[in-house]
């Protein structure tokens, strides 16, 4: 309630509601204001989980840079606070002010990094764990 | 104090276009002094350390800024509206940095246009609080702030948490010695520094300040404004405005915009307009659009008469020294603090990876400015065009139908929607405002509703 209360920015989604949706195409990014969001992939009928966002944390960041289909579905767990991006806005901005960009690789390289560690632990023959 | 010169880390500094520094750079234990602890000397420090880091540049920064923002009325506040544009909060989360609930009074997501033939209300294109309302102090005189907090302080806190170091008394003057410039404190002393940010609003004597340096800048111009804070219960103000602005397009003479925004149990009134004195203010609050609000009977607990920029100063730099957010440029009447952030950051870009020279501000750091004030002349044509509009009755009677068509369509283009909540809310340049109203199909659709006001208009008159 207190999130309701004070009216900050953004939108607040209940927890289990959908934010992003797997396969759909977008046109702009998310932040997480306060809360958690879950990311979940789907494949073969069944959920994986990959991450849990918390506050500063963003995602749907590809849909700026590519014109894909939203690669992993997102949703509240309990309520979430989440700002939208718009597309233009930034990539407007992204031209007057590369650097802006930069803290999104950063978060992206972070990424990257984990799915290495991630990758070579699936890769790693198990009896040399 | 030494002279910066140039250096390996220099080179590695100035990798892009245009190369070549002019020898005035930073280097590891470069000191930066920041006068005026507002928005844009905020945010220069904090970018500043920031791109530093990214670098592996040891630098000091001290931001002179008396004062705490923890006091009510005046003596806390930077005399201004206190709204943060829906782009800047886009920009500053996509930084990482994000408003927390108790700086934000109340997220705005949507604007009421209020005319004498009606009013119309403009709803968010993601139907989502993007625009913050907020006090840059700590809230009117006599305010009882519990536990909210100044977005001043906010982001003075902010460059503090990323190494600034809040100098708490007030520089009083500034030198040069031996190239270098130097910052007076009152008791008389003096302290060197590599290069001097000046982010002093233009409330302030800032160029008296400038006496005895190199600057070859003209003081910005300026128009006074008149803000006010009025106080209700909570309830009563979100019954009455809910989570939008209130604006005016009213046919009063001197009288250029007006505004109301809700900020939890205050509300804050501004007035744009030429001259503006207790009579323009007193004709606005007894117009019939403003009193069915009941602003007018609700008691005002704090007011000011701030000036704002509305032509930037010329040459806002030399060798070590640059003027930053208001006393160098800004936007016109729109998004101060979103010009404040692209200043400072345009700023700490150039003193970081370009140099600290006149000629490396001028190559990196005044095209910044130069495109805020080259739409800003975009601007003061488009206010001009809406003066014209508002002063005719049809022409306010085809704003309005236009408008309200495309609102209670639920989709299809909203393309004069789309123009006012631009030109409200500072979130898109004036030239895309610009570029929207000059669209065929905009126009043609405009004249039919200007050729409709113009039937209803001579029926009502009949």
């Amino acid at each position: 309630m207190g999130l309701r209360r004070r009216s900050p920015l953004g939108k607040i989604y209940a927890d289990g509601e959908i934010i992003v949706q797997q396969d759909e195409l977008g046109d702009c990014m998310y932040v997480v204001q306060s809360g958690e969001v879950e990311v979940l992939a789907e494949a073969n009928g069944s959920e994986v989980m990959l991450a849990v966002l918390g506050a500063g944390d963003f995602f749907g960041e590809m849909a700026i840079f590519e014109r894909q289909e939203r690669s992993a579905t997102v949703r509240a767990r309990s309520d979430a606070r989440v700002l939208t991006v718009d597309k233009k806005t930034l990539l407007r901005r992204i031209q007057e002010d590369p650097l802006l960009a930069v803290h999104i690789l950063e978060a992206m390289s972070h990424r990257i990094r984990e799915l290495n560690g991630e990758l070579t632990r699936l890769k790693t023959p198990r009896g040399k764990d | 104090m030494r002279r910066v010169k140039g250096t390996d880390l220099a080179r590695r500094l100035a990798p892009v276009e245009g190369g070549e520094s002019t020898g005035l750079e930073l280097q590891d234990g470069a000191r930066i002094a920041v006068i005026g602890g507002g928005p844009a000397g905020s945010f220069f420090s904090y970018f500043l350390l920031k791109m530093a880091a990214s670098v592996d540049l040891a630098i000091d920064v001290d931001i002179y800024e008396p004062r705490q923002f923890t006091h009510c009325g005046p003596a806390g506040c930077n005399h201004c509206g206190g709204i943060v544009s829906e782009t800047l909060v886009q920009i500053m989360a996509t930084e990482g940095i994000i408003l927390p609930p108790n700086v934000v009074r109340r997220g705005i997501d949507s604007y009421v246009v209020h005319m004498d033939v009606g009013n119309v209300r403009i709803g968010s294109p993601r139907h989502e609080e993007r625009i913050a309302a907020l006090f840059r102090g700590n809230g009117p005189r006599d305010a009882e702030t519990g536990d909210w907090y100044s977005f001043d302080r906010y982001l003075l806190e902010m460059a503090s948490k990323r190494g600034a170091r809040v100098v708490r008394k007030l520089a009083s003057g500034i030198g040069w010695r031996d190239g270098l410039p130097q910052v007076r404190l009152p008791d008389g002393e003096m302290l060197g520094y590599d290069l001097l940010g000046l982010a002093v609003g233009v409330n302030s004597n800032f160029l008296e300040l400038l006496d005895g340096s190199p600057l070859e800048t003209s003081r910005p111009k300026t128009v006074r404004t008149f803000i006010c804070e009025f106080e209700a219960d909570a309830d009563s103000i979100r019954r009455i405005l809910g989570r939008s602005m209130h604006v005016f397009l009213l046919d009063l003479p001197r009288l250029e915009f007006a505004a109301l925004i809700p900020k939890g149990n205050y509300v804050t009134l501004c007035v744009l307009g030429e001259n503006i004195d207790d009579d323009l203010v007193h004709s606005f609050l007894d117009s019939p659009p403003v009193r069915s609000l009941r602003a007018g009977g609700t008691p005002r607990v704090c007011n000011c008469s701030p000036l704002i920029n509305v032509r930037g100063a010329r040459r806002p730099y030399a060798d070590r020294l640059v003027l930053i957010g208001d006393c160098g440029v800004t936007r016109l009447y729109k998004d101060g603090i979103g010009a404040a952030y692209r200043t400072a950051k345009a700023a700490a870009e150039t003193a970081i990876f370009h140099g600290i020279g006149a000629d490396d501000f001028r190559r990196f750091y005044s095209p910044t400015c130069r495109a805020i004030d080259a739409d800003n002349s975009i601007g003061r044509l488009i206010f001009g065009m809406t003066n014209l509009f508002k002063k005719r009755r049809f022409s306010r009677l085809a704003i309005l139908r236009m408008t309200s068509k495309e609102q209670q369509k639920k989709d299809g283009e909203r393309r004069m929607s789309g123009i006012l909540w631009n030109l409200f809310t500072g979130s898109a340049p004036y030239r895309e405002i610009l570029a929207q109203a000059l669209h065929p199909a905009f126009i043609g659709r405009f004249l039919w509703s200007l050729a409709s006001g113009v039937g209803r208009s001579r029926a009502s008159e009949a």
